[in-house]
């Protein structure tokens, strides 16, 4: 079991910082930066502020040197924020530049029956849903569907990145194909499933190119609180010169705006959609395509995570646990007879018994002796070894009985009784056992289990960490189901699963407030995935499975869940994080420009500069240039997102509040002082 | 702060933190419409009452009949108030013969009435009559703290509801409350105020001759009756002009701390009757701790400030014996101080000193407390969904940062909870930084402004902060019966009241419509330290960010004069 790691790349690339330069500025068009409400009020401040600094200017007026500059930061802040989207954007690109390398050139076969031989060679581009393609081996498959006929070996590393070819046949749980990857051998028919624009292919660049993205639910929300803030400060800004003209000061209106832009909330504001792009950037690097963003966000409210057991639990196959010799043999007679008995036994079963026997006792096989190899047959359901004249056989419990019976030519129920405790003892703690003999005689019983992945428990107790409530879903009976659930350590089974009863299990879930997520690959997983609030369908899966979910792991990994619910909460604690960060910012500045702007009326007011800035205008020059500046220095955190430690939230709060709450209250105290220093030694007043 | 001080404090603290669960539980089971004790007695009154309004107490309202029922009460009231006023010359009990109110005044007044602020730009015993003050003052002292806690209640349960279509029936909370939290409390504290020295008469005024020979008129009235309802129901108007520092409204101490608690009484209350009703205590006991802790530190600092005294006093070489300018002797320095902590972190407004004669301190403390927004404890009803408000504001910053859609209680704050609390939250800088802002420049409102500079900016701040808030303590020095204050500050009043209220029920209904996710591991607890101190840091953040520059313009200006020898 690995923690899954992104295919890394460097922060910044120079080509995507070039282009991000470029992309900020043609950004500044009004209908984009409509999207952003904070900043295109900032955008239209700008405006105002220049039209007034150009008129003082012309005039001569006092200040008018101070005003250009704010006027220019204040332009500056706006590209700032429009870089920090593009730099997202561009990040984006360069991840969809190489997945569409491989869509471009393909040419579809079509065909108008499966029968058919005669194919129409059209652009894949054209193909429509319910087309029907034929492709041979080393041929790109056009788009994404189902085999429909046939069975093939295809390459799917373009979008996986896993080189090993899989096998997918018309029929069962392996027939969905995605477009753009290669058929190796063999020839299928394939059933075209998505319109042009709509294949994973296209959906996964336009998520991570970000042009097309929808805001997620918890963003709306907080751009109306952002709104909202932005609107307290304009009532509260705009009402400043009534109240100051009481007291004879008179506030130039330049001063007002780099008061006001100051205090909205810029920093988020401007992040807010890099932080969302980058999110999306960061599932893809994990091979994970999702149909939304809603969806990545939804992750991280998960309550209940439903997990396969086979394939995502447990390795899947049985595997050899232990031997338990019968009474008056020794462990080692029965380790040598199991493994000599397995030696030409091809199952996993029978392979791991050879290995569990080899590593305790060092056996190897003997070279050159008489051994004649009985097969598995379905009549005596037991497999073996003659050797030496010896007969050695392994099997289920009733069919040795019935081996050993007919060799002592005795009736049944000559076993020891502490044999059959043995094996109801195996039985009971969820294992198989197997009953091996030698010549007519119990040796003893090979523990055969479902071996739970290494570090899976640890997973499951990382999720619990977070308020993840595990489910295992197993089709084994209840008593087997239990003894797994615990050695795994997951929070509750389900056994003797059925596509209804998970159907069931979710909706219950539901009904008691939880959002559910779970994964699935076959047809009969559809409904439970659409169902659950988050449904990850392997990509290894059907078709059906594929639609009903609302991501897809093109690497088929089931555990992976627990990295899309933390990339989720990533997202949501960057956007926390940030909002924190801006809004403790503020009253930093407040200390900065209140003393400065009333100071001409009020000289006792200079006991709140506690910054002891040079001069007002320094000092609302520097407050400006910081809340530039803060934007660009913050744009890496945005796009590697703020660290998600799966700890209880109590815990995670306390360290995030204290990091970018109390950081935010009193880094810019520093911050501001340092470009006053560098303001005034550079003498920009 | 001396032995005293401190002691009256903590006694104060302990009779409310005694009284809350006792309070508390009585107002949930209210709320569940549960049997009570004095329902065998006041039932058939009850019923009686849904009768002859036509109104079916097992009907519930969804949350927009619950605000529309609101808003029409409040409309009939304004309306009959206002009538009642300007006829009071034609009616019965007007044995002074007062005269009609003129209409800008009877406006402001009625408004100010039933939007629970009570702000009075008239003398009681120089311009209403009797009948005025019964029928009109003190039944809308009833209603409007009953609208406030039905409104309360309804944002309740939509927190304790999962999927539900209503939030209760205004009507039926209005009955209930009156009658059995407000009337009998108030009646039997009326009793023991009367007994303790506050006079309950319908006598005409007394001429008296005083030993200096000099005529004298005294007025009275049914004035223990008015004095229960006007702090319990956080209303504040008083029954003489001089408010609670006259002799007659608080004639002794002990009588200042029975009308201090229950000042504080319900407020504090209704946060364990959420805690109850939302199955979870603590929950109520965070509320209230969070706001105790703010109203504790501004009750620290304004006592504080007003022992230090004047130090242009101690300059001139003369004894400080604290600031006594504007205070009650009978009362001195800390009760003063404390009476101006309470009755502005609550939105009561009841005064037994004049804070415009409060060192800047002393009496920014005050202009704090109203710009938090009137959720330290705050308006009956009012305190507990202001704070709620701040709460979900906080929570949704905070929430974001364990990395789940923030939550409440286990219900989402979601894009449309979020657009209602700012809606709410804008809805009082508008109220009081709008308004404020013309007055300050327009020529017929400076001439009503009585100091220059700071101190006069600070008489208008806090008219309308106390206005907007619908607190209705006044700070004194500005001349409020204007054609312009009464229009503007009415405005003010209500745009305090509805803009808040009715986004807030809005809140209440999309709560309750919401499933609720049991806790986890990965929910943020809302009952311990953290969490009160992210929600005293989000109102003390949202307040100060809305009013330091304006303060700082005012009282901290002054406040820094003073340290240097300037007085205004």
């Amino acid at each position: 079991m690995t923690v899954h790691r992104p295919k890394s790349r460097a922060l910044f690339d120079s080509a995507i910082l070039v282009q991000a330069a470029k992309e900020s500025v043609l950004k500044l068009d009004p209908r984009l930066l409509a999207r952003n409400p904070v900043m295109f009020t900032t955008a239209v401040v700008a405006v105002l502020s220049t039209l007034l600094s150009v008129r003082d200017a012309v005039e001569g007026t006092a200040f008018s040197g101070v005003m250009v500059q704010v006027s220019a930061w204040l332009w500056i802040t706006v590209l700032f924020a429009n870089f920090a989207e593009a730099v997202a954007e561009g990040r984006g690109k360069a991840q969809a530049a190489s997945l569409r390398r491989s869509k471009t050139e393909a040419k579809a076969h079509k065909i108008d029956s499966i029968e058919a031989t005669k194919a129409t060679a059209i652009p894949a581009s054209q193909l429509k849903a319910g087309d029907l393609v034929a492709c041979a081996a080393d041929d790109v498959i056009p788009g994404d569907g189902d085999v429909v006929a046939g069975i093939a070996m295809v390459d799917e590393s373009a979008i996986t990145g896993e080189s090993a070819p899989v096998i997918r046949e018309s029929g069962g749980d392996r027939s969905a194909v995605t477009g753009g990857t290669r058929v190796v051998s063999d020839r299928i028919v394939v059933r075209i499933t998505a319109n042009p624009g709509e294949t994973f292919l296209d959906r996964m660049i336009a998520l991570v190119e970000g042009a097309k993205r929808q805001k997620t639910p918890n963003e709306i929300a907080l751009n109306i609180l952002l709104v909202g803030m932005t609107l307290i400060f304009l009532i509260v800004v705009a009402t400043l010169p009534a109240f100051a003209s009481w007291s004879g000061a008179v506030i130039p209106v330049v001063f007002l705006t780099a008061l006001f832009v100051t205090l909205i909330p810029t920093t988020i504001g401007g992040l807010l959609s890099a932080i969302g792009i980058a999110g999306m950037d960061r599932l893809v690097k994990f091979n994970v395509i999702a149909k939304s963003g809603r969806s990545v966000e939804a992750a991280g409210d998960i309550d209940v995570l439903l997990l396969d057991k086979t394939g995502t639990i447990t390795w899947g196959a049985r595997q050899a646990s232990e031997f338990l010799p019968a009474p008056g043999v020794g462990e080692r007679e029965l380790a040598q007879a199991a493994f000599l008995a397995s030696l030409a036994d091809e199952t996993p079963e029978g392979k791991s018994i050879v290995a569990l026997a080899a590593n305790h006792f060092g056996f190897k096989a003997p070279k050159g002796a008489d051994i004649g190899i009985i097969p598995f047959t379905a009549q005596t359901r037991m497999s073996g070894v003659d050797l030496e004249g010896s007969q050695i056989r392994k099997g289920a419990w009733d069919a040795i009985q019935a081996y050993v019976a007919e060799r002592a030519g005795s009736t049944l129920g000559g076993a020891p009784r502490e044999l059959v405790s043995l094996v109801e003892k195996v039985a009971k703690s969820g294992g198989t056992p197997l009953v091996v003999a030698r010549d007519g005689r119990h040796l003893g019983v090979v523990h055969l289990k479902d071996i739970v992945k290494p570090g899976i428990r640890e997973r499951f107790a990382t999720l619990r960490a977070m308020g993840i409530r595990t489910v295992m879903i197993t089709g084994d009976n209840p008593l087997t189901a239990a003894a797994i659930a615990a050695e795994a350590g997951v929070d509750d089974f389900l056994a003797e699963a059925t596509p209804e009863k998970k159907l069931e299990l979710i909706r219950q879930y539901q009904s008691g407030g939880r959002l559910v997520a779970m994964c699935g690959d076959g047809s009969n997983d559809a409904p439970a995935l659409a169902q659950a609030d988050v449904g990850v369908a392997m990509n290894t899966g059907t078709q059906a499975a594929r639609e009903a979910g609302n991501m897809v792991d093109l690497e088929s990994d089931p555990t992976k869940l627990i990295e899309i619910v933390m990339i989720g909460k990533q997202m949501l604690i960057s956007r926390g994080a940030l909002t924190t960060f801006s809004i403790a910012n503020d009253v930093a500045k407040y200390f900065a420009i209140i003393p400065a702007l009333f100071l001409t009326a009020y000289p006792q007011l200079q006991a709140l500069n506690i910054m002891h800035l040079a001069s007002p205008q320094s000092a609302i020059l520097s407050a400006i240039i910081f809340n530039a500046l803060i934007i660009v220095a913050l744009i890496p955190l945005a796009l590697k997102g703020v660290a998600y430690r799966p700890v209880g939230a109590e815990a995670l709060l306390r360290r995030n509040l204290l990091v970018y709450g109390l950081g935010g209250l009193a880094m810019p105290f520093a911050g501001i002082k340092l470009v006053d220093l560098a303001v005034n030694f550079l003498g920009l007043v | 702060m001396d032995a005293y001080g401190l002691l009256l404090l903590i006694l104060f603290i302990a009779l409310v933190v005694g009284l809350t669960p006792l309070v508390g539980g009585y107002m949930a089971r209210l709320f569940e419409g549960q049997p009570l004790l004095l329902s065998r007695l006041l039932g058939p009154v009850e019923r009686g009452l849904y009768r002859l309004a036509g109104v079916d107490p097992g009907r519930e309202q969804h949350w927009s009949a619950y605000a529309g029922a609101f808003l029409i009460f409040h409309l009939a009231g304004v309306l009959l108030l206002y009538g009642l006023q300007r006829l009071q010359g034609f009616l019965p009990l007007n044995p002074a013969d007062m005269a009609a109110v003129p209409s800008d005044l009877a406006f402001n007044t009625a408004v100010s009435f039933v939007t629970n602020t009570n702000w009075q730009n008239y003398g009681g015993e120089s311009s209403m009559s009797y009948l005025v003050q019964m029928v009109g003052f003190t039944v809308q002292n009833f209603l409007s703290s009953a609208a406030g806690i039905a409104a309360a209640a309804a944002v309740i349960r939509g927190f304790a509801r999962r999927e539900s279509g209503t939030v209760g029936n205004f009507y039926v909370d209005l009955v209930r409350i009156t009658l059995y939290l407000l009337l009998p409390i108030c009646f039997v504290g009326a009793l023991l105020l009367v007994w303790l020295g506050v006079p309950q008469n319908f006598d005409a005024y007394t001429e008296a001759t005083t030993l200096e020979g000099v005529r004298q008129i005294i007025a009275q009235g049914p004035v223990a009756s008015q004095m229960m309802i006007k702090h319990l129901g956080t209303n504040g108007g008083g029954f003489f002009n001089a408010n609670a520092a006259h002799p007659f409204e608080n004639p002794s101490a002990l009588v200042n701390l029975i009308h201090m608690v229950c000042i504080f009484l319900l407020g504090a209350g209704l946060t364990n009757t959420f805690g109850r009703m939302v199955k979870d205590q603590r929950q109520g006991w965070a509320l209230l701790a969070a706001m105790g802790l703010l109203f504790i530190a501004g009750a620290f600092i304004s006592i504080w400030a007003e022992a230090q005294g004047n130090p242009a006093l101690t300059q001139l070489g003369l004894q400080n014996m604290g600031n006594m300018e504007g205070k009650e002797a009978r009362f001195g320095i800390v009760a003063s101080a404390l009476f101006a902590a309470i009755t502005t972190a609550t939105s009561c407004g009841a005064v037994i000193a004049m804070h415009d004669s409060f060192t800047p301190l002393g009496g920014l403390i005050p202009l704090i407390n109203m710009s938090l927004g009137e959720v330290v404890i705050g308006g009956v009803g009012s305190g507990l969904y202001g704070m709620i408000v701040f709460v979900l504001i906080a929570l949704f910053i905070a929430g974001l940062m364990v990395g789940r859609t923030p939550e409440y209680l286990g219900k989402k704050i979601e894009a449309r909870e979020m657009k209602l609390a700012v809606i709410a939250i804008l809805a009082t800088p508008i109220a009081v930084l709008g308004a404020g802002a013309v007055a300050m420049i327009l020529p017929i409102a400076q001439a009503s402004i009585a100091a220059p500079g700071p101190h006069g900016l600070s008489e208008v701040l806090y008219a309308f902060l106390s206005a907007g808030n619908n607190n209705g303590s006044a700070f004194g020095g500005l001349s409020g019966n204007t054609p312009f204050f009464n229009t503007a500050m009415a405005l003010s009043m209500l745009i305090g009241r509805f803009a808040f209220v009715i986004p807030v029920l809005a809140i209440a209904g999309a709560m309750a419509a919401k499933k609720s996710a049991p806790p986890s591991a990965g929910t943020f607890p809302t009952h311990g330290m953290l969490f009160i101190g992210i929600l005293v840091g989000v109102v003390l953040v949202v307040g100060g960010l809305t009013y330091f520059p304006v303060l700082a313009l005012g009282p901290i200006v002054e406040h820094l004069a003073l340290s240097s020898g300037t007085l205004f």
